[in-house]
């Protein structure tokens, strides 16, 4: 998986973990004589995913697993512990803001929550215009402006409501404005972190298909992050499953819907409600999810899977690539258990 | 023969400043023991209203306006709050989104599920301590002995909305309500939940109204579906018939509209626009600005809630 120059994206081995000791008294800690002890969230572990050009690269994992750090880590939000983070070829993970700075045009990020990722004293206007004019420090005004209304165009947005505050726009509207303002300084990539999470379903699909629409238009590349399964099936061509900070499995949408190989994948699979199905038995997962503080030794998932022998809670099970070409990270389907 | 609830006709009105808004327009539905329903719909068209109105938990300014609540032979829309009190939590239990909505932070699960049984029985600590086991034994909690000397921190959100389900079922209910119970729980363990209220309806003949956005969910669980928009039930029927051949324009809107009910990466079925706010319910049919099949009529006259095919009630002039 190092063949980073045909990917546009590649994630080499990334860990990212908080310390959240606090202060020094609250480190302090009796056990058997007094020392110092380090409470660390270990919330990305030895991460390797890479995103091809024009694709759309799905990460599913349910909540707490990592999926917001990863993508704070791939746009520079966080420098991670250990790793590397390539985009088209150059290594950026460890740049300095000013090194950073073409690649902030490039990469956008749209949230979930677009109550809380738009100003709420500003006006779509300003939203929009404000980052135009400061990576286009020659663009004349009327340049701006046209291009501002262009987008809300695109994104279905009527331009005539350009001097109006975020609050003046229903849910939908606002996560529009947020797309709007992720592709105003036209980028190749874009990170979407759980965004038609917070909406209603109908509402939900019409930005699926805006979002769809526009990777075409526009030759986008999305690493597009979801807890909900139904979506990541519909929009991705291959997806990455994260468990505690792990990837599991690395796959097409279409290998990983009719043949996941990672018992976890397999289990969060079998859970997913389907419209109009009725309720299959879903695969049971023992004990309940350990906290990213305390990471189990070994296979991540061993404590709740069913498969789990001696090796899985001693050794790490790297991801290996299987003939069909998705990764795996399980010991059994390595060395071909029976898993069923 | 009549049922274990009965709610004919339901109005529930907020009381404004600037007037009285409907929230709940004419609900009509029934459940039977151990039946299972879906009050479906996205958020704003009156599922929780509906739901608090039943056991008539509406706060200020709301009221219920007009229409019978019928449950066990009475009609208890009438009742008094103290005799109400008796009825809620102990003959219909109701579960939130949300299980500190329920749990007291400071006391222990123990301490809570006791206080509970003993607010209703007259019963000694010990023997409500026994049910309490029992109802944790029930929702499957693993080592449900140290669970009674937690507290709701100490427990994860699945685990807390176990804990809530077996304080609902301490006093046997005839009907839960549960408001959106999994909605902020992974899907893995929203599977769980449900396979433990589907199990305790069929078990002990319990009723379940299912209040929830997700279809998925809603089809998995239930028999039957009422599904809402704008504060009006506009379909209503069996659920395999509803989710396979709905009648309604916005039921079938809103079924295209799911990711996974057409093939991948073909544009979803959208509906444009949104959902009316109360104060702006257009005349006619409310869903008529939204709908392709809208007439002149749509925009004149309220559809009513009628039988169509199947066995489906839709409210809609053109079908
Ligand atoms: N800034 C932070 N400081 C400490 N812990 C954090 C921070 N950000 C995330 N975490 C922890 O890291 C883990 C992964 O979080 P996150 O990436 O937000 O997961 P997801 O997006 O998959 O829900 C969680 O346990 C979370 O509490
Ligand atoms: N206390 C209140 N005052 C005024 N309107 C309210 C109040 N509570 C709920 N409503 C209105 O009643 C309608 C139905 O709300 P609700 O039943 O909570 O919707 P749902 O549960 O379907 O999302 C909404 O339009 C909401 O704004
Ligand atoms: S490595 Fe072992 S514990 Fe981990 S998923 Fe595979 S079989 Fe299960
Ligand atoms: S009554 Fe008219 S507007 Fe309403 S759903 Fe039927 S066809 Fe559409
Ligand atoms: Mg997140
Ligand atoms: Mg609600």
């Amino acid at each position: 998986m190092t063949t980073h120059q045909t990917h546009l994206l590649t994630v080499e081995n990334v860990d990212k973990h908080f310390d959240i000791s606090g202060g020094f008294l609250d480190q302090l800690a009796f056990k058997g004589g007094v020392h110092l002890e380090k409470t660390t969230v270990k919330a990305v572990n030895n991460v390797s995913l890479f995103v091809n050009k024009g694709e759309t690269l799905s990460v599913v994992g349910e909540s707490g697993c990592g999926k917001s750090t990863l993508a704070r880590v791939i746009l520079g939000l966080y420098r991670p512990n250990a790793g590397k983070v390539f985009y088209d070829g150059q290594r950026i993970d460890h740049l300095s803001h000013e090194q950073w700075l073409p690649y902030r045009r490039k990469m956008q990020m749209i949230f979930q929550d677009p109550y809380a990722s738009l100003n709420p004293r500003k006006t779509v206007r300003q939203t929009l215009e404000e980052p135009l004019r400061f990576h286009n420090p020659k663009m004349t005004a009327q340049e701006a402006v046209d291009k501002v209304a262009y987008v809300m165009e695109q994104v279905g947005v009527d331009p005539g409501w350009i001097g109006r505050y975020p609050h003046e726009f229903s849910g939908g509207q606002r996560q529009r404005i947020s797309i709007a303002r992720g592709l105003i300084l036209d980028p190749d990539f874009i990170v979407a972190d759980e965004p038609v999470s917070a909406l209603d379903v109908s509402i939900q699909a019409q930005i699926l298909n805006l979002l769809m629409d526009l990777r075409e238009k526009h030759d986008l590349t999305y690493l597009f992050i979801t807890h909900d399964l139904s979506v990541v099936r519909h929009i991705s061509s291959r997806v990455a499953v994260l468990y505690l900070g792990t990837v599991c499995e690395l796959a097409s949408a279409n290998d990983l819907f009719e043949s996941p190989r990672h018992p976890y994948t397999r289990a969060l699979l079998s859970a997913i409600p389907k419209v109009g199905e009725k309720k299959a038995k879903h695969i049971k997962l023992k004990g309940e999810v350990p906290t990213p503080v305390n990471l189990p030794s070994g296979c991540v998932f061993h404590g709740r899977c069913v498969y789990a022998r001696d090796r899985c809670r001693k050794e790490f099970p790297p991801l290996n690539e299987l003939p069909n070409g998705s990764f795996v990270s399980c010991h059994g389907v390595e060395e071909g258990w029976d898993l069923n | 023969m009549s049922h274990l609830l009965e709610v004919r006709d339901l109005e529930v009105k907020f009381a404004l400043r600037s007037g009285d808004i409907t929230a709940i327009d004419g609900a009509s539905f029934t459940l039977d023991p151990g039946e299972r329903m879906g009050l479906v719909g996205e958020s704003g068209a009156g599922k929780s209203v509906t739901g608090f109105a039943i056991i008539n938990l509406i706060s200020k300014p709301g009221f219920i306006s007009r229409g019978s609540i019928h449950f066990e032979g009475n009609e208890i829309s009438a009742y008094s709050p103290a005799r109400m009190r008796r009825i809620r939590g102990n003959r219909i239990s109701m579960i939130f989104q949300d299980p500190m909505m329920t749990l007291n932070p400071v006391y222990t699960i123990g301490f809570q599920m006791i206080e509970t049984l003993q607010a209703h029985r007259n019963i000694s600590k010990a023997q409500a301590r026994a049910i309490a086991l029992d109802k944790l034994q029930k929702v499957y909690i693993p080592s449900p002995e140290k669970r009674l000397s937690q507290y709701p921190h100490e427990l994860s959100g699945g685990m807390r909305q176990r804990i809530i389900i077996a304080i609902s079922l301490l006093a046997d209910p005839a009907i839960i309500i549960a408001d959106e119970p999994t909605t902020a729980l992974d899907v893995t363990i929203q599977a769980e939940i449900m396979d433990l209220l589907q199990e305790l309806c069929e078990n002990e003949k319990m009723g379940l109204i299912l209040i929830t956005h997700d279809l998925g969910v809603v089809s998995q669980v239930t028999e039957k579906i009422a599904v809402m928009y704008a504060g009006k039930i506009i379909e209503y029927g069996p659920t395999e018939t509803v989710v396979h051949h709905p009648v309604h324009p916005y039921t079938i809107g809103l079924i295209g509209s799911i990711p996974g009910t057409i093939e991948p990466g073909k544009d979803l079925k959208q509906i444009p626009g949104m959902m009316p706010t109360l104060t702006n319910i257009p005349p006619g049919c409310a869903f008529n600005p939204r709908c392709e099949l809208a007439a002149e009529i749509c925009t004149q006259k309220t559809p009513v809630l009628e039988e169509k095919q199947n066995g489906i009630m839709a409210a809609c002039h053109m079908k």
